[in-house]
């Protein structure tokens, strides 16, 4: 697997790059996905050097016996060094120790599965076994299909996670970045005690497709991105993504050592 | 059988609906309405009753029997406020210390505009979240249709059962056979390949058991009882934890390592 570190190097500064073309600035929703990946964003979220990632060990799953899907992960986890479409890990934000997570969904959309999930589950633990505030990154397609109902009963599992971290006094924040919808939206992305999303970032519970088809009528302009979320009162504060890590530093400095309150 | 066989079974129209069971196994029965922030969504049906003289919340998806009905419950599929309404009366429950009891029977949530914006996603996900820490027995039974996150946001349960020929699923096998082969005709092929029935789902340790249909209403009545009468051993801390525990770790032998299960087995 590639390093972090190792990617970090091979990469030319690309705030440079956002510097000089300032309308990917402004849409970076709809950014090609090849050009900022979950990697990026550890990298430039966490502070440098800090970011250790959780290594759980999965057996291959494929309950369906779904013809194909285990060749496709194998490819996928050479392209993309990772072992499904989530990294989770230990960092500091500004200094402030941190469990982060982020989807990958260069990795069949992100879909959720049972690896998604419990990898999901153990670093959430992780976080509330050791106090540690969590926060989230979620882009997916939604459930994954190819695992039929054990990736539906995800939804509950992490949902169950999630309650529980927070009625122990856990601070649990959501970042929705484009695309979340499906069973992840409707899961432990719209959990968040702090909701964030990216500008224009589709967030949402069914496709927009299965929505016209439903409905027989071409959808608004803007429907289901983040503005319009949050005019519909889901979303605390719409971020940019090179405002990221200075708001999520404010919000690990406002709420403190959140534990020692309890 | 096969499975599609059983889908188009699972989907019939005269199969007995959520108010042949209430009529038949529940007495005393007040219907609640409304989510009290705004809204009353006529696919979610429930209130209070009595089970065997004994109080308990009721509720479940309504699909109705008539035309008129279906229109009025919308086919049986939700939007945000009928899993509000249907949080709103579980918390109630728990508040009276009332066991709840949940019938399964949806097409899915509805994909509708203005579902989606007045929070279908953020509704499903609270009813999953807080329903996995109440502290009264909660007891599902999947009657029909069991799809998708529109089924699970009143399934979080102690105990869930599938009648024999209830089918439980991620999506439609529709939905499925389009999304990964783009050809929703292959409907059957996926049907089969989801792994849907109530044996299947019994087979994953996904549910509790199956109910045969031989002689329905007083197969449902028995397992009722017998699941109360099991789940009424245990305080309401333990109940809540035994549903987390359900749902934690129901797929655990499956994510085992053959490591792990070595170790186990030291």
């Amino acid at each position: 697997m590639t390093s972090i570190v190792d990617r970090r190097k091979s990469k030319f500064n690309r705030y440079k790059d956002l510097r000089e073309n300032p309308t990917e600035l402004l849409e970076p929703a709809i950014k090609p996905v090849k050009e900022y990946d979950a990697f990026d964003r550890i990298e430039d979220i966490t502070d440098e050097g800090t970011f250790e990632q959780f290594d759980f060990d999965f057996p291959e799953t494929n309950p369906l016996d779904f013809d194909g899907y285990v060749e496709k992960k194998e490819n996928l986890r050479d392209e993309n060094g990772c072992h499904d479409a989530i990294i989770t890990g230990t960092c500091e934000i500004d200094g402030w120790p941190t469990v982060i997570a982020v989807m990958n969904k260069k990795f069949m959309m992100a879909s959720m599965g049972m690896e998604l999930g419990e990898t999901f589950c153990k670093a959430l633990e992780y976080a509330n076994e050791n106090h540690l505030p969590f926060i989230i990154f979620t882009a997916s397609g939604g459930a994954r299909m190819q695992e039929g109902i054990l990736s539906l009963m995800q939804m509950a599992k992490t949902s169950a996670v999630v309650k529980r971290f927070k009625d122990d006094g856990g601070l649990y924040i959501t970042v929705l970045t484009h695309p979340t919808t499906g069973g992840v939206s409707a899961s432990f992305a719209t959990l968040g005690d702090i909701t964030l999303a990216e500008p224009k970032a589709l967030i949402g519970f069914a496709g927009p497709r299965v929505i016209e088809q439903t409905i027989g009528q071409k959808l608004p302009e803007g429907f289901q991105r983040a503005e319009f979320l949050q005019e519909h009162g889901f979303v605390d504060k719409i971020v940019r993504r090179e405002d990221m890590k200075e708001q999520l530093a404010k919000l690990l400095r406002l709420h403190g050592n959140v534990y020692s309150r309890r | 059988m096969s499975a599609i066989e059983k889908v188009l079974i699972a989907r019939d129209k005269d199969r007995p609906k959520i108010t042949d069971y209430i009529d038949n196994l529940f007495t005393d029965f007040f219907e609640q309405k409304g989510d009290f922030l705004g809204k009353e969504d006529g696919s979610i049906y429930g209130g209070i009753a009595r089970f065997h003289g004994r109080p308990v919340t009721v509720l479940g998806h309504r699909k109705g029997k008539t035309v008129e009905e279906n229109m009025a419950c919308n086919f049986g599929m939700p939007g945000p406020e009928g899993y509000r309404k249907a949080l709103r009366i579980m918390k109630q429950a728990e508040k009276f210390n009332r066991p709840i009891i949940t019938f399964v029977d949806t097409p899915g949530a509805y994909p509708g505009l203005e579902a989606e914006m007045y929070g279908q996603a953020q509704a499903i996900a609270a009813n999953l979240a807080e329903m996995s820490a109440l502290k009264v027995p909660v007891i599902s039974i999947v009657t029909g249709e069991g799809s998708s996150g529109g089924a699970l946001g009143i399934a979080v349960a102690n105990k869930v059962y599938m009648l024999e020929n209830a089918i439980y699923s991620v999506l439609s096998p529709e939905g499925f056979a389009s999304i990964l082969w783009h050809d929703s005709a292959r409907r059957d092929e996926a049907a089969e390949v989801m792994k849907l029935t109530a044996k299947d789902l019994y087979g994953f340790g996904v549910i509790d058991g199956i109910i045969s249909e031989a002689d329905l209403m007083a197969a449902v009545d028995t397992k009722i009882k017998s699941a109360l009468k099991e789940l009424d051993k245990l305080s309401g801390q333990e109940l809540a934890d035994a549903r987390y525990d359900k749902f934690r770790y129901f797929d655990e032998a499956l994510l085992a390592t053959e490591n792990q299960k070595e170790m186990e087995v030291v």
